[in-house]
């Protein structure tokens, strides 16, 4: 039978294989550039950072890694702390707590990516 | 929640952490989970860093300027660590979970063979393409990009 919490399990192992793309992606352009040849270009200066946020491929891959990756680590987090064998009204407290925190924390990185784009 | 079936973790940390008879799959799950801690940690932190570029250019390089240090540098590659072997386990997990490499179910005959026994090629080699990844971002961080 599907519960509530083995579709979440899913959604989890879904957003995993999601990140792996992504992230895959993404650590491919900020950590293994070098390997191309390109070692002199800094990646963090700010004009290489604008450059790829004014991007809207990157816009759209930075706002869906950082939904799937919020949710994929917030629920593994939640799981690891529900072992503590919490009472149940705990564990609704947690669960409350660790959603509120990743809607908060979607918006910031959300917002600053689409004003980054608009800059 | 125990009356609903669930055993109490009355070991506390060293059932977490300990791997009992369990083999270096057991291992594997609890640095699997100490690295997603990890990365979990980093990645807020990296929210807040990251969207600080909206702020305009001198926020962003008095941040990057903050950052410049040998530690969150050696930092980030113990980052970077923590996501090749958390993706590559994670992979094999999810692989395992939804029956790959498991080999097809048979009858418990003597001599028994394991389902965790099965699946190790599969953890071998996705620890290799772990250290793999390793090296290659290891190149980056420490030649083509060296620590200032």
């Amino acid at each position: 039978m599907r519960t509530r919490e083995s579709t979440l399990w899913t959604w989890h192992l879904l957003a995993g294989a999601v990140i792996l793309v992504l992230l895959g992606l993404h650590m491919f352009i900020m950590h293994l550039s070098g390997l191309g040849g390109s070692g002199e270009e800094d990646v963090l200066s700010y004009s290489s950072v604008m450059e790829r946020s004014r991007a809207l491929a990157f816009v759209i891959v930075y706002i869906l890694l950082l939904g799937v990756a919020l949710y994929h680590g917030l629920y593994g987090f939640r799981k690891i702390v529900f072992e503590l064998t919490l009472s149940e009204g705990v564990e609704r407290a947690v669960t409350v707590l660790i959603v509120l925190l990743g809607l908060a924390l979607f918006v910031i990185g959300s917002y600053a990516t689409i004003t980054a784009y608009a800059m | 929640m125990p009356e609903s079936g669930f055993r109490r973790n009355q070991l506390g940390l060293v059932g977490w952490l300990s791997g009992g008879r369990y083999g270096i799959e057991r291992y594997a799950f609890t640095l699997h989970r100490l690295t997603g801690l990890a990365i979990l940690a980093y990645f807020l932190l990296h929210i807040l860093v990251g969207s600080s570029r909206m702020l305009g250019e001198e926020t962003w390089n008095s941040v990057m300027e903050r950052l410049d240090s040998p530690v969150f540098r050696y930092g980030e590659f113990l980052v970077y660590l923590a996501f090749a072997f958390h993706a590559l386990n994670g992979l094999r997990l999810a692989l395992t979970e939804l029956g790959f490499f498991l080999g097809a179910p048979r009858q418990p005959v003597f001599p028994y063979t394991s389902s965790v026994r099965r699946q190790r090629p599969l953890f071998v080699l996705v620890m290799i393409v772990a250290a793999v990844v390793v090296v290659l971002g290891g190149y980056d961080f420490f030649f083509a990009h060296p620590v200032k």
